[in-house]
């Protein structure tokens, strides 16, 4: 069985089972209640989009240094993986703050720099499309390298500056019932995530071969895409 | 070296340069001293009739009884503190279930010249206290106020 394959199943078990547990075996928070059981998938989804652009991070320095195509598609899907996460992270985050913070949104130094980090790498994203193919991995490695800037503001942002959101938890500050789901879910997202990361790489290697074959066989290969 | 990986490393070199100028300005420079999100009940009272007519943010912990809910189902009155000072609010919103004696909130609004703040935007603001009900009932007052992060930054 292949790797991504494993990673998938692997996670996506994972990720039932925090989420059975999160959802029926672990208790409601003292003061939040039954919605404080959004932190299963929240917290998750922080820690894995900026995982995921931390990993992005790195293939863009790999990509500007080697020059090898290979780091640029591995670059694509992490960016694209961590974009999906990040947005899911600012829906359920909106949720949550609703249920206890009383409001949808507000301008808090912690959600503002999360909304600037979704659109500085949905800009590289774009940036990409604009490129020509020679320069695409090249414009892609150094937009990363600049929007990554953000990252290391939205962790530490909480506690270098006042904020609506709570800093960050710790095993201390949660109960063990809690933190167990909340592993399971995040390891199983980071499975999940490294899975969809290669076969997006995968796809983008793919493009670029058809791209950079002789025109007959593109011709031969868009007919038969189109068929 | 050839001029393609020269110019690559050169990329490498410029984007990290202004990644790390960029992160270095926000960490170290001042800007994080005008990014004030909220105002304490100390730092507003200090600010005397200063602070009167302007929309700012008042954040602190609701004073223990304090809580007053008018007939008309809309007003609400209460006293928000940092153990320091304490600021009279009166707030036209409906308070999310959190709201309570002891809790951390977050108020927009404009302080009046009678010295009372007034509000119709209530966020309450939580720490990162998550425990089974029935364990640690009550917060101890200490740990409430450092939720607040009134000592500035490290």
């Amino acid at each position: 069985m292949n790797v991504r394959r494993s990673l998938a199943i692997a996670g996506l078990l994972l990720l039932v089972v925090g989420t059975y547990m999160g959802l029926f075996v672990a208790p409601p928070e003292r003061h939040m209640g039954e919605v404080q059981r959004i932190m299963y998938v929240h917290v998750p989804s922080a820690w894995n989009a900026m995982l995921l652009y931390t990993f992005a991070f790195g293939f863009a320095i790999a990509s500007l240094w080697s020059g090898k195509p290979e780091w640029d598609d591995r670059l694509v899907g992490a960016v694209e993986v961590a974009v999906v996460l990040n947005a899911l992270l600012l829906v359920q985050g909106s949720i949550w703050g609703r249920a206890t913070w009383g409001v949808w949104w507000d301008w808090d130094v912690r959600l503002t720099t999360s909304l600037v980090m979704l659109l500085l790498f949905a800009g590289v994203l774009t940036l990409r499309r604009m490129a020509s193919a020679e320069r695409r991995a090249q414009w892609s490695a150094v937009a990363t390298i600049v929007a990554f800037v953000d990252v290391p503001l939205v962790y530490y942002c909480v506690r270098w500056w006042r904020s609506l959101h709570q800093i960050q938890s710790s095993p201390e500050t949660v109960d063990p019932a809690m933190v167990i789901p909340l592993r399971l879910n995040a390891i199983g997202i980071l499975l999940l995530g490294v899975a969809w990361l290669m076969a997006r790489a995968a796809i983008e290697k793919a493009r670029r071969r058809r791209d950079e074959a002789p025109l007959p066989s593109r011709v031969i290969v868009k007919e038969t895409a189109h068929a | 070296m050839s001029d393609d990986r020269r110019r690559r490393v050169l990329g490498i070199v410029i984007a990290l340069a202004v990644a790390a100028a960029a992160f270095t300005y926000l960490a170290m420079s001042s800007v994080g001293e005008n990014l004030v999100y909220y105002w304490s009940p100390s730092e507003l009272r200090a600010e005397g009739s200063g602070a009167v007519g302007s929309v700012v943010r008042l954040g602190g912990l609701v004073e223990a009884g304090s809580i007053r809910r008018e007939a008309d189902g809309l007003t609400l009155r209460f006293a928000v503190t940092d153990g320091k000072a304490s600021v009279p609010v009166y707030a036209q919103a409906v308070p999310p279930a959190m709201f309570r004696e002891g809790i951390g909130v977050v108020l927009e609004g404009r302080m009046q010249e009678d010295g009372q703040f007034s509000t119709q935007r209530l966020m309450v603001k939580h720490d990162n206290q998550y425990q089974a009900p029935g364990e640690n009932e009550v917060p101890k007052m200490e740990d409430m106020v450092r939720s607040l992060q009134l000592e500035d930054g490290d």
